[in-house]
């Protein structure tokens, strides 16, 4: 850019050395060597300043995915502990198969090994109330033998599931005969009679197992009925893998955590559909009118009029779904719950629509003013030119808002966390609450210990959402643009 | 027959045409009808708890009765913060990308592609990072250096001929904690750590023993959440919105008085700052005022990177906690021992914090079409 000056008369209008400079005229500050240098300096600065946003887009990706990386590469801990539960499990099994009465027995035996510990009932209450009602249902099918077999004192003792030294004295003389009875309680016996050799200390007959196999065995059997069939029994502290998130229950804080993100996918989409549903007709429409129906002096105050839209934070959206738009939907459709994904859905859709009408309406004004004069050429009026002719030139553009608007409704936290009711429950219903994503990792990242496989899976979640939009930028960068260029070349 | 294909396409015109130019209208009736009703529905609701009280009282009775004051506080705070660190780096960008990047460059490329995927990336996910990346990694190192600089110092210190414990003597926890006390350095840290000493206040350890126990006790300034590193998320997440508008602002300067300034003998460096720079100055503003608003508004990224609910005094260093409105909010709405008592409370924060937002919004928006009206001159 800079002609180079040298010192050499070499240039045609350079006039000759002694008439140069005159000796009154000042130097000036910085010779033309140090301009440049110092003005490469700057460029370099100003370089290496700028690779800052691409410096931390790696850094992003590197240090959430780092967080999340035991779940990845964790487990070899977990084969050991998969073994332990699987041979109490098999014991339980063979011990179950021996005898049939052993069978009801052992049952009998579980609601007993539940009145003791009452911090059961404590850990399952952060539940919410779909998966708390799931296993007290599991505890009244457990109880139902036991009423059956044993006549009435054990009824008045199974229905009374609160303090288990008041009920203790029947029920050591209720089980103690049955275990004396049957022979081949004893090899299971130990099971059986511990609980109540814990209960009632010196009366009972002598069966002094020691206590640390077989309630074991009691605790694998019920976290068994609260895990469910097919997931492995976690502790707090226990590895988890990438197969543990596959699965349909979301309790991170349960005695025994699942971590299945199922339920989590299921609420993010209900309410990222209901949002997109709400927010794109209304938003490519109103695209249309202030690209092409609005006389311009409407256009100017309309446009800032609904990006002040885009200006209202996420929190106040929430507030308002939360207060209004909730009550006005529950007495709209009578619905059970005043939290839910419709509600959700409508403030993450008000969060969208500037969004979507933002890039709609440079899309729409982007199409070449030739096709318009064509299409009106040719006699078609304004609004079949708009719709037939303008509204599908702009497709690329218009498919690109939407993608950023599921990207934008993906990742919303606050209002998913105050409108959705963050219930974690896996089913397809609009109306029942829902989790997001953001919103999982927003409610409970605060509470989580720094290091345990609950911040790791969050993290985990983290990295879903990271790859979701990074991938969702990508096709609108790349994809979208050659379309869009593509389209007006002719090709 | 033309006559009366007109008639008829006028006709089939008239009513289809009618549903097809009033939808888009409708379509824009209500989505201003949604805006005016939740900006009213605050204001309505929000006004009459509003006042010169409310904005600079302090929160009293577990913020259920009092003022906002720390909150607006901690936001402006917040924000300052997070303006200095944000937009010269979003200015300097911007400058890169118009003025020295080659049109085919691919580097160009790049860098507007990672602008546009920090522009996306949800809001948690920079939570994440000032997580994982600032108060985990950074902070923890910074204290890690602190702290072995401070026990570094406690070795020097103790060696010292005045102290109990010079020449491998041993002495008790209370003659060191006097010691340390009358010392000139600020040990009191470490005296706080010693009051809790297992072996009790008056076991005898020597130097070596001391600093072990020491060591393990490094307080953490700066590797928990505080106001520099969400201060410093909200600069990342706010990058893209202030790279966006310098940019523009920097277009909208016109290609010949660069190439005057050029021609005249200028340096591109001496241009750029004397001429171009000076004229996109209303560019930069509404950037960093677009950005001042988004920060102001974000609360994700602040939910665990250092907004707390309530604070004994107003922070007073980078390594502070600080208050919210839009965190302030949250709390208030969702997690309130009494939400109903708290409700004319949650209307007024609210007021307050759409107020800021909306009025910062408004200047951008009144600069930026100032600023797009000149480039059409």
């Amino acid at each position: 850019m800079q002609p180079e000056q040298s010192e050499q008369s070499s240039h045609p209008r350079q006039k000759p050395d002694g008439a140069a400079k005159s000796p009154a005229v000042p130097h000036p500050p910085l010779t033309q060597k140090q301009r440049r240098i110092g003005e490469r300096l700057i460029e370099f600065g100003i370089f290496s300043v700028s690779t800052t946003s691409i410096i931390f887009i790696f850094l992003i990706f590197l240090f959430v995915f780092r967080e999340a990386s035991p779940i990845f590469f964790g487990g070899s801990e977990e084969e050991k502990k998969d073994t332990v539960v699987a041979v109490a499990q098999t014991t339980s099994s063979t011990a179950t198969a021996t005898a049939d009465t052993g069978e009801i027995e052992s049952e009998q035996y579980n609601p007993n090994a539940k009145d003791l510990p009452t911090a059961d009932s404590g850990s399952n209450s952060t539940a919410p109330k779909k998966e708390g009602s799931g296993t007290s249902s599991d505890e009244s099918e457990v109880y139902n033998p036991e009423a059956k077999d044993i006549p009435t004192q054990s009824t008045a003792s199974s229905t009374d599931t609160g303090v288990a030294t008041v009920a203790s004295s029947d029920e050591s003389e209720v089980y103690n005969p049955e275990a004396k009875d049957i022979p081949t309680q004893s090899s299971v016996g130990d099971s059986a009679n511990t609980p109540v050799a814990t209960t009632t200390p010196s009366a009972t007959t002598p069966e002094s197992t020691p206590p640390a196999p077989s309630t074991a065995q009691n605790d694998a059997d019920r976290a068994r009925q609260i895990v469910g069939e097919d997931y492995p029994i976690l502790e707090h502290e226990s590895p988890v893998k990438v197969s543990y998130l596959a699965y349909d229950n979301w309790q991170p804080n349960s005695e025994h955590p699942r971590y299945g993100i199922y339920p989590i996918i299921v609420g993010t989409l209900k309410t990222t559909f209901v949002a997109m549903l709400f927010a794109v007709p209304l938003a490519i429409l109103a695209a249309l009118y202030t690209a092409f129906f609005a006389p311009k002096w409407i256009r100017e105050t309309l446009k800032p009029a609904i990006e002040l839209l885009a200006g209202i934070p996420s929190v106040v959206l929430g507030f308002f779904c939360l207060m209004t738009v909730a009550s006005l939907v529950q007495t709209l459709f009578g619905l059970d719950f005043r939290l839910n994904s419709i509600v959700g859905g409508i403030g993450l859709g008000l969060a969208v629509i500037p969004i979507v009408y933002t890039i709609c309406d440079d899309a729409l004004r982007a199409v070449p003013q030739s096709l318009r004069e064509a299409s009106l050429a040719v006699g078609a009026s304004e609004w079949q030119t708009a719709y037939r002719v303008m509204l599908p030139a702009a497709t690329p553009g218009i498919f690109a808002a939407i993608l950023l608007g599921i990207g934008r409704a993906f990742g919303e936290t606050m209002i998913a966390l105050m409108a959705t009711g963050n219930a974690g429950t896996f089913n397809w219903s609009f109306a029942e609450p829902v989790r997001t994503f953001a919103a999982t990792i927003g409610a409970e990242m605060g509470e989580v210990v720094f290091g345990s496989p609950h911040y790791q899976v969050l993290f985990f979640l983290g990295v879903l959402l990271f790859i979701f939009s990074f991938i969702i930028n990508f096709i609108t960068e790349f994809y979208v643009k050659e379309r869009l260029i593509k389209k007006f070349r002719g090709a | 027959m033309a006559k009366n294909e007109t008639v008829f396409h006028g006709e089939r015109k008239s009513i289809l045409g009618f549903f097809a130019t009033g939808l888009p209208l409708l379509a824009v009736i209500i989505v201003l009808l949604f805006i005016v009703v939740i900006i009213g529905n605050f204001i309505v609701t929000g006004s009459g708890h509003l006042s010169w009280g409310f904005l600079t009282d302090s929160p009293r009775n577990m913020n259920t009765e009092g003022g906002i004051f720390p909150a607006i506080y901690g936001t402006v705070l917040l924000v300052l913060i997070m303006t200095l660190a944000a937009v010269p780096v979003g200015t300097i960008t911007a400058l890169y990308l118009t003025e020295y990047a080659k049109r085919t460059s691919i580097f160009a490329r790049v860098i507007r592609f990672a602008v546009n995927t920090l522009a996306g990336v949800p809001s948690i996910v920079f939570g994440l990072f000032g997580l994982g990346f600032f108060i985990q990694t950074v902070g923890s190192q910074m204290d890690t250096i602190r702290y072995n600089g401070k026990m570094d110092d406690l070795r020097t210190t103790l060696a010292i001929s005045s102290s109990p414990l010079a020449n491998g003597q041993q002495a008790t926890i209370n003659d060191i904690k006097t010691f340390l006390a009358n010392d000139e350095f600020d040990w009191s840290e470490q005296i706080r750590e010693l009051e809790g000493y297992p072996e009790g206040t008056i076991a005898a350890v020597n130097s070596d023993r001391l600093v072990e126990y020491l060591s393990e006790k490094k307080e953490l300034k700066w590797g928990k959440p505080s106001l520099i590193w969400a201060a410093l998320t909200l600069a990342l997440l706010t990058l893209p919105v202030v790279i966006v508008s310098v940019e523009e602002a920097l277009r909208t300067v016109p290609r010949e008085i660069r190439e005057a300034s050029l021609a005249l003998g200028a340096t591109k460096w001496e241009t750029i700052r004397r001429i171009v720079l000076p004229n996109c100055i209303p560019g930069i503003l509404t950037g960093s005022i677009l950005a001042v608003s988004r920060g102001a508004g974000e609360v994700a990224p602040i939910l665990f990177t250092g907004a707390v609910y309530s604070l004994q005094e107003l922070p007073s260093s980078l390594s502070d906690q600080f208050m919210h409105l839009g965190y302030h909010l949250y709390i208030l709405a969702t997690q309130s021992p009494d939400v109903d008592a708290t409700r004319p409370l949650q209307y007024a924060t609210t007021l307050v914090l759409l107020g800021l937002t909306l009025a910062l919004n408004l200047t951008a928006i009144m600069l930026r079409s100032r600023l797009r009206k000149r480039k059409l001159l």
